[in-house]
C-alpha cells in the first residue's frame, strides 16, 4: 500500500458563504479501505462530490485546492463524465433508477457508447453477483429496479457503481437505510473488493469504520481532526481527545 | 348514517363532523353533475336516437344537410374527421414543442429564468379562445394565404396552429410539473455514474416522469377536442372530408355552437345536435378510458 491513489491538499469548499471545508489536506492509497467518520454535517458529503466532481452541479459552490487522482488534478480533466466513470458512488438511499434491473446495472456502459448485448449481459451478471444480488435477481432482470427491497436496492446501487469497473468506488453511509443483515452481506462484498480497488467508506457507524478500513480519517465541522491507521484511531490514546470522544460515543 | 363516515365513538367535535358532511357533499355533487348533464344532453337527443336517426348514416355518411328542404340528411363523418385532423395535427405541433419547453424549463433554465418563462406561459393560458380565433382569422389567415399560396388561409392548418398555441401552456405546466417531481436522487444517481445532461434527460428524467409526461398531452388533447370558439373561427367552418393541412374543415364542436341557436327547440335537427353532444362525450369518455388503461399499464409493467 505504498502508491498514492488520490491526493487531497488544502482542499476548501464553500456553498455560497457557508464553509463545508477548511483546509483538508490527506492522501489515499491504492487498495485501501479509508474509512471516514464524523458527525452531520461535518463535510463528508462533500467531500466525496468534490472527488467524482458532482459537487459542481450544485449553483454556487467555490472549491480551492487540489485533488489529484493518480498524480492528475481531477479539476484539470477535460472528460468529466469518463472521471466520473472511473469512481463508483454508492448514495445514502438507495437509489434503485426508475429502470429495468438489467438496465440499472447497464447504464453507466451504456453512457460510454454503444455496446454489445453479449457484453452488456456480461457485465450485468458479474456486477450483481460482486454485488450479491445475483441469485436473488437473476430471473427478473427485466422487472424494474425500483421494485426490490431497500436492501435489494442498495446491493443494486452497489452494483450500478462496479458496472465501470472503478478504480475508487465511494460509499456514502451505505448502510442508513438498509437492515443489519444486508449491511453485514455489503461489508462482506466491500472485503473482496478492495483487492481490486480503492475504496472510500464514509459510515455514520464507527465500528463499522474499525471492522473494514485499513486507516480512518475523523472529520469535524469541515476540518480533518486526525487521520491515521484504524487501530490508532480506535485505540485508547489517539492524538485528539475528540477523536477519542467521539469514537467512543462520548461526544457532545 | 353512512354519509357520515364510520362510527368513530362519541368524542368527535361536532365541528369536525360537519366538516366531513361538508367535504362528502361536495365529492358527491361532482359526480352528480356529470351525471346530471349527461342525462340532459341525453334527454334532448334521445327520442330522435331511438326514434327515427340511422345511426350507421350518422356515423358514416359526410353528408350534413341538416336543413335540406327535401331531403335532410345527418352524417357527421365530416364533422369526426374534423376534429381528428385538427387535434392530431394540432398535437403533432403542441406536444414536442410542449414537452421541449418543458424540458428546458426544468433543466436547463436558471431559477431567475425560469420564473419568467412561467408567467408567460400563464399569460398565454389566460388568452381567451376568441382572441386565439381572431388572430386565426386575421393574422394567420394572411399568413398562411402568403406562405402556401392558397386561395384561403382558413383551414386545418390555421385552427391547428391556434389549438396547439392553446394547448401548450397546459402541456407545459403539467410536463413540467411531472419533471420537477423526478426526485433529485434519481438525478444525483445518473450524474454520478457519468451521465450527460442529455443521457440524464432521455435515459431518466423522461422514464421516470412518462405517466406525468401522458397526462400532460392527453390533457392537451382533451383541450383540443372540446375546443370550439377557435376553430369555429380559423378553420374555414365548411363541411368537407379533410384531405390535407390545407383543406378547409368543421368539427363536431363547431357545429353545436354554430347551428343549435337557429334551430327549432325539440326538432329533428335540434335533436341531432345532442346527439353530436352525446357523441362528443364518448370520445372524450375514451380519450380519459384508454389514458387510464396506458398509465395502469405502465405502472404494471
Ligand atoms: N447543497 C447544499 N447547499 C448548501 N449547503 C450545503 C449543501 N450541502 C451541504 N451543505 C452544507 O455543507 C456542510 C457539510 O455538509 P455535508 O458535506 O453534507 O456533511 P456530512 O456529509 O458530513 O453530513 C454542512 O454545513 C451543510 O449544511
Ligand atoms: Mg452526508
Amino acid at each position: 500500500m505504498e502508491k498514492k491513489k488520490i491526493e487531497v491538499s488544502e482542499l476548501r469548499v464553500r456553498y455560497g458563504n457557508k464553509p463545508a471545508l477548511n483546509g483538508v489536506s490527506f492522501d489515499v492509497y491504492e487498495n485501501e479501505i479509508l474509512g471516514i467518520i464524523g458527525p452531520a454535517q461535518s463535510g463528508k458529503t462533500t467531500l466525496l462530490k468534490v472527488i467524482n466532481r458532482t459537487l459542481e452541479l450544485t449553483r454556487g459552490t467555490t472549491v480551492e485546492g487540489t485533488v489529484k487522482l493518480d498524480g492528475e488534478d481531477v479539476h484539470t480533466i477535460t472528460d468529466v463524465y469518463g472521471l466520473r466513470r472511473r469512481i463508483g458512488m454508492v448514495l445514502p438511499l438507495p437509489v434503485g433508477l426508475p429502470l429495468s434491473i438489467y438496465d440499472n446495472v447497464a447504464f453507466a456502459p451504456r453512457t460510454a457508447g454503444p455496446r454489445k448485448k453479449s457484453e452488456l449481459d456480461n457485465i450485468v451478471e458479474r456486477c450483481l453477483k460482486q454485488a450479491a444480488l445475483w441469485d436473488e435477481v437473476k430471473d427478473r432482470l427485466d422487472s424494474l429496479g425500483t421494485k426490490l427491497s431497500g436492501g435489494q436496492q442498495q446491493r443494486l446501487t452497489i452494483a450500478r457503481a462496479l458496472s465501470h469497473q472503478p478504480e475508487i468506488l465511494c460509499l456514502d453511509e451505505f448502510s442508513i437505510a438498509v437492515d443489519p443483515v444486508t449491511t453485514m452481506r455489503i461489508e462482506e462484498v466491500l472485503k473482496t473488493l478492495r483487492t481490486e480497488m480503492t475504496i472510500l467508506l464514509v459510515t455514520n457507524l464507527v465500528q463499522q469504520a474499525k471492522r473494514l478500513a485499513n486507516r480512518t480519517a475523523f472529520f469535524l465541522n469541515g476540518a480533518l481532526v486526525e487521520i491515521d491507521a484504524t487501530d490508532v484511531i480506535f485505540s485508547d490514546n489517539p492524538a485528539n481527545q475528540s477523536t477519542y470522544d467521539y469514537v467512543n460515543g462520548n461526544f457532545g | 348514517m353512512k354519509i357520515l363516515g364510520k362510527n368513530r365513538g362519541t368524542n368527535v367535535p361536532l365541528s369536525e363532523t360537519v366538516i366531513e358532511l361538508f367535504i362528502r357533499l361536495c365529492g358527491i355533487s361532482s359526480i352528480l353533475f356529470v351525471f346530471g348533464i349527461f342525462f340532459f344532453v341525453f334527454r334532448e337527443g334521445a327520442d330522435f336516437l331511438f326514434g327515427g336517426l340511422d345511426l350507421g348514416q350518422f356515423l358514416t355518411s359526410p353528408e350534413w344537410y341538416p336543413t335540406s328542404l327535401g331531403n335532410k340528411r345527418y352524417g357527421t363523418l365530416a364533422l369526426i374527421l374534423g376534429t381528428f385532423s385538427v387535434t392530431a395535427l394540432a398535437m403533432l405541433l403542441a406536444v414536442p414543442f410542449g414537452l421541449g419547453a418543458a424540458i428546458f424549463v426544468s433543466e436547463f433554465c436558471s431559477p431567475k429564468l425560469r420564473e419568467t418563462f412561467k408567467i408567460i406561459i400563464e399569460l398565454l393560458a389566460a388568452i381567451p379562445s376568441v382572441v386565439w380565433g381572431f388572430i386565426g382569422l386575421t393574422l394567420m389567415n394572411q399568413l398562411i394565404i402568403k406562405l402556401f399560396n392558397a386561395p384561403i388561409g382558413l383551414t386545418m392548418l390555421n385552427g391547428s396552429i391556434m389549438l396547439a398555441l392553446m394547448s401548450v401552456p397546459i402541456i407545459v405546466s403539467i410536463a413540467e410539473d411531472a419533471l420537477k417531481a423526478v426526485p433529485d436522487s434519481y438525478r444525483e444517481a445518473a450524474e454520478a455514474l457519468g451521465a450527460t445532461r442529455w443521457q440524464l434527460i432521455y435515459r431518466v428524467l423522461l422514464p421516470a416522469a412518462k405517466n406525468g409526461l401522458l397526462a400532460a398531452v392527453l390533457l392537451g388533447a382533451a383541450r383540443s377536442i372540446g375546443e370550439t370558439m377557435a376553430v369555429l373561427m380559423a378553420t374555414g367552418h365548411s363541411v368537407n372530408i379533410p384531405e390535407g393541412p390545407l383543406s378547409w374543415i368543421r368539427t363536431l364542436t363547431a357545429t353545436i355552437a354554430a347551428e343549435l341557436g337557429e334551430v327549432a327547440r325539440g326538432g329533428e335537427h335540434y335533436q341531432v345536435l345532442f346527439i353530436i353532444g352525446i357523441l362528443l362525450f364518448t370520445i372524450t369518455f375514451a380519450v380519459n378510458l384508454i389514458a387510464d388503461l396506458v398509465i395502469k399499464g405502465i405502472r404494471k409493467a
